[in-house]
């Protein structure tokens, strides 16, 4: 078994900033459930980062990721190309969503979190679920995956920040549109930026509707040896990366995790100004 | 045999010096003065020191080794019990293991046993002297060790010798465990431990990082995968918090965190390497251990103004290694004994500003044998801290016996074994180190593993002779 250097099988870019890469990981293609993820450290000067799988596929024994560039390990990694190895990949890691036949669910997905939602919905769709997706992004070049979320839902609406596509506004607003229509919601799950995942949270909390989010805290291990992901979940204190990711948002301190994850700002600031220095210069 | 009464000196980087850099603080013995070291030793009769050594290496021979000048023939000795020498010689708490037995420290100071086994080692590793080669043969049973740390290192290495054919599974992206993520480079060199773990590798042991036992693979996995037998030496690696307000905080770290930042993650080198670490101009850190010792002097050489340990019982009771705390103080550390956290506070922004603490006095012995700190009413005071380490020990991380039902756990959740063998409650499955024990020391935890290889090594043969079908030799 090979648990180092993987290599990337293919790379396609799906929006500005957004790119997908397919994996040979055996291992982890043939373990992963949806809701679970894995931490990947580049290169022998790399940090770890907690990256969600989109897609597995244990025949070919392959796993899919799908990134943002926001920082510079994302840049680096944005960078890479077919054929090239990513050094480590743990995983995978976390528990999986619970994922039941219960009636009708709301997928709601915002920016890169589509990404992370869509096995998510596959799963509703496959044990026996209505799946209604809700798909939101800043503006309609940033949409992603829109045919594999169509293929495992029943319906889908989209929102834009901009209104260049589908509503003009929140992911929310397509909940209270959905809501509207008298339609009996037995679940939540929605994956996104943290105001995202908060103001849904808020909204079903109103409407009483169990509703669960993935969280994207800081990690260094991963594995529940260093709490730095720590998260107050029901006034407990939780660890992201062994007790979730998924939570129940009705319960997570959003407030509290927004603030903590600004922790390194500064420092990931820098770091990203040394890396495009040193790669314009190549 | 040399009357001196007191240790030869061993050479030390200056304190003002050494809190800018991440260097090995203590240089060891030159030939010259390892031999003149060596020479205080008595060669008694009865050698109580390796009585005093969890994995009872010769002493007195291996010393009388480097008496005679013989450093081959003295590493040698010492690896017949002990994989990890370099490390041992650096890290054990020799005053309280087989130097505190010593004859000589009833008449002034013991010899020195730590660092005469770092010499030897050391002297190898310069020597660069061929290590011998695997022993397994493709042939052999399989046995299988979860975590690479002493314990888990200690026992493939014996496992090895041995003849069985060993995988160790490794969570983290390089092997060492503790060694590597826990203690810092100024106390072990990385560069040292790479050439231990490698010489473990030349005795066939196989190592595969990014592997998450529980995750990755299930223990029921492994026995599949036609192991006969599994150590488990996954440590107590689940940090403790204390649990009062503001832990949230920016600013907070479990010392797990923090460490694992500067020591895995080489933060410290930050921008060359990609992992920050946040470090402010005041510094406290909870607790008496030497993770707190650690921490602390880590905190100096990021450059913190000010660092504080805030311990609640007295010097006294302080677990930490003496030398280590000494060393912290030399470095300028300064220590708040009979001190207690109540809260952090925090501004606006949610970064840590100040610590509220309070006094304590010493009543009785708790448990633990330590007398109980208890605190004094109305002695609130506030510290100005920005950033904090929670150094107040850790527990078992529960993964791996949430997916193997049936381990029996005692109620603190560490693995119970039979204490002779390492077995635990499912026979094939063997455990030992921090994951049975608690948090302890680096040479308990390979102390563990010797015994569990033994125990792994009887369990294996007497199936083979009972010729249970569901254990066959592997082509």
């Amino acid at each position: 078994m090979q648990t180092k250097h993987f290599k990337i099988l293919k790379k396609e870019n799906l929006a500005p900033q957004i790119k997908l890469f397919r994996i040979r990981v055996p291992h982890i293609a043939l373990k992963f459930q949806a809701g679970q993820f894995v931490v990947v450290r580049l290169n022998e000067t790399g940090e770890r980062i907690p990256l969600t799988i989109a897609e597995h596929n244990p025949e070919e024994g392959t796993i899919t990721i799908v990134i943002q560039e926001v920082g510079k390990t994302t840049a680096q990694l944005g960078k890479m190309k077919e054929g090239e190895t990513i050094e480590d990949i743990l995983g995978p890691l976390g528990i999986p969503s619970p994922i039941k036949k219960v009636g009708t669910v709301l997928c709601v997905g915002g920016g890169l979190g589509v990404a992370p939602l869509y096995p998510e919905a596959k799963k509703y769709k496959e044990v026996g679920n209505k799946v209604i997706s809700l798909i939101g992004a800043k503006s309609k070049n940033f949409f992603f995956f829109k045919e594999r979320i169509e293929r495992v839902s029943d319906e889908v609406l989209y929102s834009t920040d901009d209104g260049s596509s589908g509503h003009h506004g929140f992911v929310t607003d397509l909940i209270k549109k959905v809501l509207g229509r008298k339609e009996k919601i037995e679940e939540v799950i929605a994956i996104g930026p943290l105001p995202m995942m908060k103001a849904v949270s808020e909204l079903t909390k109103k409407h009483d509707i169990e509703t669960r989010v993935s969280l994207n805290s800081i990690m260094v291990d991963a594995t529940g040896m260093c709490g730095g992901c720590r998260v107050t979940v029901g006034g407990k204190v939780k660890f992201t990366c062994v007790d979730g990711p998924g939570f129940d948002g009705h319960k997570v301190d959003f407030d509290e995790l927004i603030l903590r994850q600004k922790r390194f700002v500064r420092e990931e600031k820098i770091a990203l100004k040394c890396y495009l220095s040193t790669t314009t210069e190549a | 045999m040399s009357d001196r009464t007191t240790k030869v000196e061993m050479h030390k980087q200056d304190p003002r010096k050494r809190i800018r850099n991440f260097n090995e603080v203590a240089s060891g013995y030159s030939a010259r003065e390892a031999v003149e070291e060596a020479k205080r030793c008595l060669q008694c009769k009865k050698f109580p020191c390796v009585k005093g050594c969890p994995v009872e290496i010769d002493i007195p021979a291996f010393i009388k080794c480097i008496q005679e000048g013989n450093f081959k023939a003295s590493i040698d000795k010492i690896k017949e019990k002990n994989n990890l020498p370099a490390v041992c010689g650096r890290v054990c708490p020799q005053e309280s293991q087989c130097e505190i037995k010593c004859v000589r420290s009833k008449k002034g100071e013991s010899v020195a046993i730590g660092r005469l086994e770092r010499f030897a080692a050391d002297w190898e590793m310069n020597e660069s002297v061929p290590s011998r080669c695997g022993t397994s043969s493709s042939s052999a049973m399989k046995v299988a060790v979860v975590g690479s740390g002493p314990a888990g290192l200690t026992a493939a290495a014996d496992l090895a010798k041995l003849g069985y054919q060993v995988t160790v599974f490794e969570a983290l992206h390089s092997s060492g465990g503790v060694l590597r993520y826990g203690i810092p480079e100024f106390r072990l060199p990385k560069s040292v431990l790479e050439v231990e773990i490698s010489n473990i590798e030349k005795l066939g042991v196989r190592i595969q990082p990014n592997v998450l036992i529980g995750k990755t693979f299930t223990i029921d996995d492994l026995l599949q995968q036609g192991f006969s037998a599994i150590f488990i030496g996954i440590g107590a690696g689940l940090p403790h918090f204390l649990n009062i307000p503001g832990e949230n905080l920016d600013g907070v770290y479990s010392a797990s965190e923090f460490l694992t930042r500067v020591n895995l993650m080489k933060a410290y080198q930050f921008p060359k390497y990609d992992t920050p670490v946040k470090i402010g101009r005041r510094v406290g850190v909870i607790g008496g251990g030497n993770v707190a010792m650690d921490s602390a002097r880590v905190a100096l050489r990021l450059g913190a103004e000010e660092v504080s340990i805030i311990y609640r019982r007295s010097k006294k009771e302080m677990p930490a290694r003496q030398e280590e705390a000494e060393n912290a103080e030399e470095e300028g550390v300064k220590f708040h004994f009979l001190t207690a956290p109540l809260a952090f506070l925090g501004n606006k922004e949610n970064q840590l500003t100040r610590v509220k603490c309070i006094q304590m006095k010493l009543g009785e012995p708790d448990e633990s044998g330590r007398r109980r700190p208890i605190p004094i009413k109305g002695s609130e005071f506030i510290m100005d801290i920005d950033t904090v380490v929670v150094a107040i020990g850790q527990g078992a991380n529960p993964l791996l016996a949430q997916t193997t039902p049936n381990l029996r756990l005692n109620h603190r959740g560490y693995i119970q074994i039979n204490e002779e063998t390492g077995q635990s409650s499912i026979p094939q499955i063997f455990a030992g180190g921090d994951i049975v024990t608690g948090a302890a020391t680096v040479i308990a935890a390979m102390g563990a593993g010797k015994k569990a290889a033994r125990g792994i090594d009887k369990y294996i043969r007497s199936k083979v002779t009972c010729g249970e079908a569901s254990i066959k030799k592997i082509d």
